[in-house]
């Protein structure tokens, strides 16, 4: 039984059905490929982390999923609907139901963290000034910034942006948030937090997450189901425990973050040159 | 060579398609309603791009009212004509120096700041923030600021040809001896709305110019520091051919039509 404070939208679809399905996605930019063919079912209210080395197209992968980014081959489909073919403006309709959280925030910097957060009920609801006011208000307490209302994004510290762009990509009740790298860049004590905050949106609001991260530690506490890509491809998907005991070497050597043979003898061998008399 | 000559060529359709597509898109959210924050951006933009910009307007206009009657007295001396000056000087500052000269301190003053502001936007996800928030960047950003410069552009004009006929004024009357009532009786005679008008539709056409190339440049820019610094360049240069371009299409275009609609007046400089 749903506890009638739920308003996220998440409340509305079954837990386990398709919410995002990527299908033999291609993405190509000039001569790189960065999506090779990644095929994925996101299911409702599960908490997905897609991991992988830096530069494998997991940032491209989430940004295909609002259609920021379109395919060069392969379907994209929202609910069953098929949403890459979309324009702009059809596009704006599903976009509205996700909330994302870029890497580095992405807050505007021309306004103050009360604007920020309340730019997207200005947009597209019809809320009075003192209902906006209340839900900045109660989505800053969220993310335990409640008071900062007037700072610019300048004055914060990268915690505190993230903290306020996750308040203010949940500002309109999202189905679905996407995190780009959500705790890169933050020390070990402000990981953790961003990582409760995920998981509290997860269980209170009901929203399926989308979690792109390489830092195993926030990976291994969010997720529900883990994806692994490596060269535009999804090598592993599984459930944490599953991921832990995979046997393939790649996988591994990035839960455990360890370099291959040739990368460190590469190196060695780079340093010994350095030093070698000439 | 051949085939990097029809790259290039490719390349270059491309980008203009891309810039009408951009313009369009403008227009069309122009017409659609922008929403209450676009109109509230608008504001600020006006007095960022209108009042921030009259000093110097000013101060060029003035400058090259100045220059002008300096330039222009020995000639008309040499045909004793020197009361006369306020003519030339007037009409050359309303019809072509007034707007010509604002459009490019403005593409310099604003041009580069509005490529370099959403620009950086653009690198740090800014633009893709708001696309995510289901906000289209052309209404929330471009609509604001290519209506702020269009509007604020001929009232920017108008200092500039104010100060511009003051500072020919000055020099003429104070350093060159002309009479003062000569010189503001001739400059008044000179000039009619239409042409005055010529000056002010330029000007609109020039701000609008500006405006979109600026804000497709920073939309479109390359990424990191060097990206950004790159459009900015690109669209000060483009705005700056594209300003001259326009104003001698627009000049044969608006003489024509005066010589269609007053066809027994002859050329407008007769």
């Amino acid at each position: 039984m749903e506890s009638p404070e739920v308003t996220a939208m998440g409340a509305l679809c079954p837990p386990g059905s398709t919410v995002i399905r990527l299908k033999e996605l291609y993405k190509a930019f000039d001569n790189l490929v960065v999506l090779d063919g990644v095929s994925l079912d996101i299911r409702a209210r599960e908490c997905l982390v897609v991991m992988g080395p830096s530069g494998t197209g997991k940032s491209v992968l989430l940004k295909h999923i609002v259609g920021l980014l379109k395919p060069d081959r392969g379907e994209v489909y929202f609910h069953g609907q098929r949403i890459d073919r979309f324009n702009e403006r059809e596009l704006e309709a599903i976009r509205i139901r996700f909330g994302v959280l870029f890497q580095g925030g992405a807050l505007f910097d021309s306004m103050n963290v009360f604007d920020n957060i309340a730019f997207p009920m200005r947009e597209h609801t019809d809320h009075s000034a003192s209902a906006i006011r209340d839900i900045v208000s109660q989505k800053l307490a969220m993310v335990g910034l409640d008071g900062a209302q007037d700072k610019m994004p300048g004055e914060l510290s990268g915690g505190m942006r993230k903290r306020v762009a996750l308040a203010r990509a949940i500002a309109l009740d999202p189905e679905v948030v996407l995190y780009d790298e959500p705790t890169t860049g933050l020390d070990p004590i402000r990981s953790d937090v961003i990582n409760e905050l995920i998981l509290k949106l997860n269980d209170e609001l009901h929203v399926t997450s989308v979690v792109v991260t390489h830092d195993m530690t926030s990976a291994f506490k969010v997720a529900d189901r883990m994806v692994m890509l490596n060269n535009g491809k999804v090598v592993a998907d599984g459930k944490p425990d599953e991921i832990r005991a995979c046997k393939l070497e790649e996988v591994c050597r990035f839960v455990q973050g360890k370099a291959t043979a040739e990368e460190l003898l590469a190196i060695r061998q780079a340093k010994r040159n350095d030093t070698a008399p000439e | 060579m051949v085939a990097k000559l029809g790259e290039l060529g490719l390349f270059c359709l491309e980008s203009v398609g891309q810039y009408v597509r951009f313009v369009l898109a403008i227009f069309s959210w122009t017409v659609r309603g922008p929403g209450a924050f676009a109109r509230r951006q608008m504001l600020i933009q006006m007095y960022e791009i209108g009042v921030m910009s009259i000093p110097v307007v000013m101060i060029t206009g003035a400058f090259i009212g100045a220059v002008l009657a300096i330039e222009a007295y020995p000639q008309f001396q040499a045909i004793g004509m020197e009361s006369r000056i306020g003519s030339i000087i007037n009409v050359s500052v309303v019809k072509q120096i007034g707007p010509v000269l604002t459009a490019v301190m403005l593409a310099g003053r604003v041009g580069g700041a509005l490529t370099a502001e959403l620009g950086t936007m653009r690198v740090t996800e800014q633009i893709d923030a708001l696309r995510a928030m289901a906000s289209d960047p052309v209404r929330v950003l471009a609509v604001p600021r290519f209506l702020a410069c269009m509007l604020m552009m001929p009232a920017l004009t108008v200092f500039s040809d104010a100060m511009g006929m003051f500072g020919g004024w000055y020099i003429s009357v104070h350093m060159l001896g002309v009479n003062s009532y000569d010189y503001w009786e001739y400059s008044r005679s000179a000039l009619d709305l239409y042409t005055i008008n010529i000056g002010f539709i330029k000007a609109i056409f020039f701000g609008g110019a500006i405006a979109s190339i600026a804000c497709y440049k920073g939309f479109n820019c390359g990424s990191g520091a060097q990206g950004v610094g790159r459009a900015c360049t690109e669209a000060f240069v483009l705005s700056f051919v594209i300003i001259l371009v326009t104003n001698f299409f627009l000049a044969m275009l608006l003489n024509t039509l005066y010589m269609i609609i007053w066809p027994n007046s002859g050329s407008i400089f007769g």
